[in-house]
């Protein structure tokens, strides 16, 4: 029951992922981050199978880094996606991955960027995205209340709303979540909503 | 003699490696480069060759970042250089990925010295034509490190050395001013290493300074500005030496 979702604002992209890590009927830990800090301005929230997660998303961090040592700038938004789409779409058709993917990213250029990537390679430019059983109710609340150019607090309490949504509606729903922010400052962690202590 | 230093790196009747010898002569017509290890800081300089005017100098950094905390100098083939530099940055990422922790200066030597060894030992290839100097702060410790490998694939770590054109009248400086120096001194100590063997001026040197925080290239009006300095030091300490011998 893993949920991962993201929204662009107004110079700035917050994503929002649940922090379960389960095994069937077990809950292994409460807390655990599933938004990965790709570089100094790039989040990328992730879902789906644990190891495959973990292995995805730190295989991608280490070659935006060395990206970054090849050439002596980092990569924009735009081309950190395509990247992960390409190394997905490689892999689909032999040991695929099964992670979904929400890229959040700023670039001085063209400013905050939303990108939803997922499992079978699919990529799409964005303003909200969301992944899975959370997306129902996720989506359908930013479908009513999201705006272009909202500030952040506009953007918090619709994560919020969001959040009520899926602890309320959904079955086996995650207890708690974690906010992480991108803007021009940069990427980093904002605030949890926690229903229990870790 | 002549027979054994064709194409393929093989042992001569008196033991030598011909090749290996060879590519130790293209480093020493490679430019100077130089880095002296201090007690928070570690420098590296390395000379520019001023004689090209159209160039656009940002293009040719002589002093690279293989991780947030690792830098590299080296002396000889550029083109080897970029080879090799290629392949220790996804080393550094990939000891990273692997154990999660970023690489000691050590094993990062170790590994560019091993493979400067591996194409001495190979079939059809030739050895690399290039010293390095690698500088970086130990991720745990914090412990500073200079280390030097050569086309022969020997590593080790020192104090300050120098590599490249003129490297012995460098290192024999070194020896002669070397002590524990932290900060502005260990920089003053490396240019004045490299203003040896180099014209003076920003435009002929490139320093680059390592510390916990990171690499920081040295821009030319500060370069300028300590070898301005460093001559300074050195006339007052003309001065002083004519002084007395006048007085007696």
């Amino acid at each position: 029951m893993e949920c991962v979702f993201g929204m662009v604002g107004k110079g700035f992209a917050l994503v929002v992922a649940d922090s379960s890590a389960v095994n069937s009927i077990l809950v292994h830990k409460s807390n655990e981050d599933k938004i990965m800090v790709l570089d100094s301005h790039k989040l990328m929230g992730a879902s789906g199978e644990a190891g495959d997660r973990a292995q995805f998303t730190e295989y991608v961090q280490k070659n935006v880094a060395l990206y970054q040592y090849r050439n002596g700038i980092p990569l924009t938004t735009k081309a950190a996606a395509n990247f992960m789409r390409g190394e997905l779409a490689t892999a689909l058709r032999k040991n695929p991955y099964m992670v979904n993917i929400v890229l959040a990213g700023y670039d001085r250029e063209t400013g905050p960027s939303l990108y939803f990537i997922d499992y079978i390679a699919t990529l799409h430019k964005v303003d909200k995205a969301a992944f899975g059983y959370g997306s129902y109710f996720a989506l359908s609340m930013m479908d009513h209340h999201y705006h272009p150019n909202m500030t952040v607090d506009e953007a918090l309490k619709l994560a919020d709303q969001c959040i009520d949504e899926i602890r309320s509606r959904l079955v086996v729903a995650p207890q708690n979540f974690v906010i992480k922010i991108v803007d021009q400052d940069g990427a980093r962690e904002h605030s949890w909503r926690r229903t229990t202590k870790d | 003699m002549a027979r054994y230093d064709r194409a393929i790196t093989v042992f001569s009747p008196d033991g030598h490696l011909f090749q290996v010898e060879y590519a130790l002569e293209a480093v020493r017509k490679g430019n100077a480069a130089v880095g002296v290890r201090g007690t928070d800081t570690i420098v590296l300089g390395v000379e520019k060759k001023s004689t090209v005017k159209l160039q656009d100098s940002r293009s040719v950094r002589k002093i690279v970042s293989l991780d947030d905390h690792i830098a590299l100098a080296c002396a000889g083939l550029k083109a080897d250089a970029r080879v090799l530099i290629n392949r220790a940055r996804i080393e550094c990422q990939s000891h990273r990925l692997t154990v999660e922790d970023p690489v000691t200066v050590e094993y990062i030597t170790r590994y560019i010295a091993g493979l400067q060894q591996k194409y001495t030992q190979s079939g059809g290839v030739r050895p690399f034509g290039l010293s390095t100097l690698i500088v970086g702060f130990d991720p745990y410790t914090g412990v500073p490190s200079l280390y030097q490998t050569d086309p022969s694939g020997t590593f080790s770590a020192w104090k300050a050395n120098a590599t490249g054109r003129n490297s012995n009248s460098m290192r024999e400086f070194l020896e002669k001013n070397y002590k524990e120096t932290s900060g502005q001194e260990t920089i003053k100590l490396a240019i004045r290493a490299l203003l040896e063997v180099v014209e003076s001026g920003g435009k002929n040197i490139e320093v680059a300074v390592m510390t916990n925080e990171g690499l920081r290239q040295l821009d030319e009006a500060e370069i300028d500005a300590i070898v301005a300095e460093i001559e300074a030091e050195k006339a007052a300490a003309e001065a002083a030496k004519k002084a007395p011998a006048k007085e007696t």
